[in-house]
């Protein structure tokens, strides 16, 4: 059965490319994986809620680095608004967690888009210092904001009203845990089409060959953009699911190690085709959550070691490697 | 009214001048070949009239429209296209999808979310058909990273058809290119409809004088003389600072 | 008015001495990206393996300041050629993106390791008897190790700047960042460049990590800390300029001793802002090549 889909590449050019982004049963396989894990590990189910909303962290950056090429150190300012305007939100209008989610969403797009109209006019070094520097300024804007974001103690006191006004949030985690995995179902639906549209490939033509890009009319300067307000989005729904579910949020939130694991945990996974956020949040999280405990010290020692391997022997993360081994393992069949 | 026109085009680097009031007129339907000796400004030149460099002073005019201040997307949808002597591809998707890409940008899809790419069967076939008149069909799938330069020459030609230009830039299309590859880019050349105006830079004076009905030499960013073959070829300045340069080089 | 006017020559001072260690620390990066168009985030690393090095001869081995200061020089300079050989130059080629990681993968090695081999908390840095209190200057006084500190770094650049200006080697370099490719042609051995321009930058940078220890403390984070400043320095000064950085340590220094000062409730929220506003008026820096 499974050498069968290895093969299924028949048929003219056009129709084996044509294929090529077809939904395959594979991809639900995460999905199967994930509604297991609930009832096999359910001591565990606040990691995995963890474990989901950086997922969908892990996607929006993999929109924005990996499809459209944007390198940038500065994510977590998306993630971290996002996380705060759902935090205030529920402080101060109503704790209604799905219209939190699109305050959230607004408010991390609005800054996306401001930013992005500003910082996406340049590229390289430059443009990885403007992220960072976006992310600095609004690090240092809730840390001082004390009156508004409460500095660095944080916003506390959120409490949430039920879902639909039906599920409530539990001190174990079962609501939380179906809550983000719908939500990053949604999203993940989202950005599969997203990336499998027409506008989804030009972001990749944008990634290939930015110059060759604007020689075939494309306006790249407002793909770009329209992306990293997408993507901005997006990464201020998943620090809403963190607002949300632990009730509490802190400056960590923009922090710029957040930033950085999410790039890691990308490239571990694999960058530009989605699933790499998943495969690498998952074994990142995971490793972090058992050998960080045992030594603590060491755990960023690892981390760096693995990505310097990566970059030196395996481009292509953790998915890279997987292709690899199938396309050995079809070239022997043949 | 010309498919093509610059009035006084100039573009200075500092004190250095590499286009100087440049007047070109490309007519519809025009075989025009730009030549001139290495530094000459031609590539300038292009890159002046698709907009990837802006112009210090002068007007660019596309079918009697001034798009001196259209960006280069602008240019491109109003029937401009190009190659490049160096090849600028998307070299880690297929050449199947680069051709892909440009015809869906083309098509004016580029924004749209709204369904899968790759179900527009239709603009995929024409996409393949295009690959296979340049005979590069079977390798359609291919990445293109990992393609000989030759075919890369046939990819960057692809592209630029795939827009269905109607003013076509061709910047030295053959460089590099083995005879039997230049053969294809030449046919190619040749067989495009006759109502495309073709701007074509290239240093085989075999090709340039088979092909073209009109030359331009440039000359340090300065049009030197401009004619019929024929006038070229009997042009004593040119022969002294083109030709008398020695064999081709 | 004498209060502000006091004021003014404290950050002024402090400024200029903070400004003169970042750009000790950071003109190697300047070069070192210029010429190799590398994205080193982990630059800082050898700015605090400096300041170990020093630090630890001076306290547990009793070698006097001056001595312990070359040795950091010396050992890192040597250290960054291992690490140029076997891992930089297999990315030279690589994209931004590589380097990027590859770079962050160095830093985060960096604080595990510093963190087991000298622990978490900052290293003490005892300044010498005959640096410490403060000078006289008739109108006013200042310490004596930040005054120190300023002369020393000038004497650094003059020499830094001249043997650009004057020697072979500085030649060599400047043709290299100008066009690579000519450099080549016209017989420069890059490979042998880089090399010894990555070795000098690094050893700068422990040079300036050591002697500003006491502005940067050194503790096993120092890599990723200070990370935006040197990378503000650089890129607000223009990749490979050598005086481009100059100004832009000083805008940076003083600017941000003079928030620090006047505003201290914002932070470095202007810092940040003016950053950015340079950058997107000069994408390239103010002395960078357009």
């Amino acid at each position: 059965m499974i050498f069968k889909w290895f093969n299924a590449e028949q048929g003219s050019a056009v129709e084996r490319f044509a294929k090529r982004d077809r939904l395959n049963p594979l991809e639900l396989l995460p999905w199967i994986l994930a509604i297991a894990a609930y009832y096999v590990f359910p001591s565990y189910l606040p990691l995995g809620s963890q474990i989901l909303l950086t997922i969908l962290f892990a996607i929006s950056l993999d929109l924005a680095l990996g499809y459209a090429g944007i390198i940038t150190l500065g994510h977590a300012a998306f993630f971290g608004v996002g996380a705060y305007s759902a935090g205030l939100y529920a402080l101060h209008v109503t704790g209604e967690p799905l219209s939190g989610l699109v305050v959230a969403a607004i408010a991390a797009g609005i800054l996306g888009l401001l930013s992005g109209l500003v910082i996406l006019r340049t590229t390289g070094l430059t443009l990885i210092m403007l992220t960072l520097a976006v992310l600095l300024i609004v690090q240092e804007f809730a840390n001082r904001a004390r009156p508004i974001t409460g500095g660095a103690d944080g916003l506390n006191g959120i409490a949430m009203l039920p879902i639909f006004g039906v599920f409530r949030f539990d001190l174990f985690g079962h609501t939380a845990y179906w809550y983000c995995l719908s939500v990053l179902f949604v999203m993940w639906i989202f950005g599969l089409l997203l990336v499998r549209s027409p506008f989804g490939r030009s972001l990749t033509g944008v990634r290939e060959n930015i110059t060759r890009m604007h020689s075939i009319g494309a306006p790249v300067r407002r793909r770009l953009v329209t992306i990293y307000t997408i993507s901005a989005a997006m990464a201020g729904v998943a620090g809403a699911l963190l607002a949300q579910t632990s009730q509490f949020v802190g400056l960590a939130t923009l922090g710029f190690e957040r930033s950085g694991e999410i790039v890691i945990m990308l490239v571990l996974g694999g960058i530009g085709r989605i699933y790499g956020a998943i495969v690498g949040v998952v074994i990142f999280m995971i490793a972090q959550d058992s050998f960080a405990r045992a030594n603590p010290a060491f755990w960023s020692f690892w981390v760096g070691l693995l990505l310097v391997l990566i970059v030196l022997f395996a481009r292509g993360g953790a998915l890279g490697i997987a292709d690899n081994l199938v396309a050995l393992l079809r070239g022997r069949k043949k | 009214m010309s498919a093509l026109e610059t009035q006084l085009l100039c573009k200075n680097f500092g004190a250095l001048s590499v286009a100087n009031k440049i007047d070109f007129r490309l007519e519809p339907g025009a075989r025009h070949a730009l030549i001139g000796p290495n530094g000459a400004g031609k590539t300038t030149f292009i890159n002046l009239i698709t907009g990837r460099l802006t112009p210090s002073s002068g007007i660019i005019k596309l079918a009697g429209e001034d798009v001196t201040a259209l960006s280069q997307s602008g240019r491109v949808k109003r029937g401009l296209g190009r190659t490049f002597q160096i090849n600028t591809l998307f070299r880690g998707l297929s050449v199947l999808e680069n051709v892909f890409l440009t015809v869906c940008e083309r098509e004016g899809i580029g924004n749209s979310i709204l369904r899968r790419a790759n179900a527009r069967k239709d603009l995929l076939e024409e996409s393949y058909a295009l690959l296979e008149s340049l005979h590069i069909g079977d390798d359609a799938l291919n990445i293109v990273r990992e393609l000989p330069y030759g075919k890369l020459r046939l990819v960057e030609l692809a592209i630029a058809l795939a827009l269905k230009p109607k003013v076509l830039l061709l910047d030295e299309p053959a460089a590099g290119l083995p005879s039997s590859e230049t053969a294809i880019v030449f046919d190619t050349v040749q067989q495009l409809p006759k109502d495309i105006a073709i701007l074509i830079i290239e240093h085989d004076m075999d090709l340039v004088f088979r092909l073209a009905n009109r030359i331009t030499v440039l000359v340090q960013g300065t049009v030197l003389v401009e004619g019929t073959p024929d006038e070229i070829q009997h042009d004593a300045r040119v022969r002294e600072v083109y030709l008398g340069e020695g064999d081709h080089g | 008015m004498d209060a502000f006017l006091s004021a003014f020559v404290s950050i002024l001072f402090h400024g200029l001495a903070y400004a003169m260690i970042l750009y000790v620390i950071s003109v190697g990066l300047s070069v070192t990206m210029g010429l190799m168009g590398f994205v080193n985030l982990a630059h800082g690393v050898f700015a605090m393996l400096g300041g170990y090095v020093m630090t630890t001869l001076m306290n547990r081995y009793g070698i006097p300041f001056g001595f312990a200061l070359l040795a950091a020089f010396i050992a890192v300079a040597l250290f960054s050629i291992v690490l140029e050989r076997l891992l930089y130059s297999r990315l030279y080629r690589a994209g931004e993106l590589e380097q990027v990681l590859f770079s962050i993968g160095i830093i985060f090695m960096s604080v595990a390791l510093v963190r087991y081999t000298w622990g978490a908390l900052p290293q003490r840095m005892v300044v010498p008897e005959m640096l410490r209190g403060s000078l006289d200057f008739g109108f006013r006084s200042f310490p004596t190790y930040r005054t120190f500190l300023i002369i020393v770094s000038f004497g650094v650049i003059a020499a830094l700047w001249l043997g650009i200006e004057r020697t072979n080697f500085g030649a060599q370099v400047r043709a290299a960042v100008d066009n690579r490719r000519m450099a080549e042609s016209l017989g420069i051995n890059t490979s042998k460049l880089f090399t010894l321009t990555f070795a000098l930058g690094s050893g700068l940078a422990a040079f300036g990590g050591g002697m500003g220890a006491d502005i940067l403390a050194i503790n096993p984070q120092y890599a990723q800390d200070y990370l935006i400043y040197f990378l503000m320095v650089v890129s607000v000064g223009g990749l490979g300029s050598i005086r481009g950085p100059f100004v832009a340590a000083l805008l940076l220094g003083i600017g941000d001793t003079a928030c620090r000062y006047l505003v201290p409730e914002f932070g470095a929220f202007f810092l940040f802002a003016a950053m950015m506003g340079i950058l997107l008026w000069r994408p390239m820096g103010l002395f960078g090549k357009a």
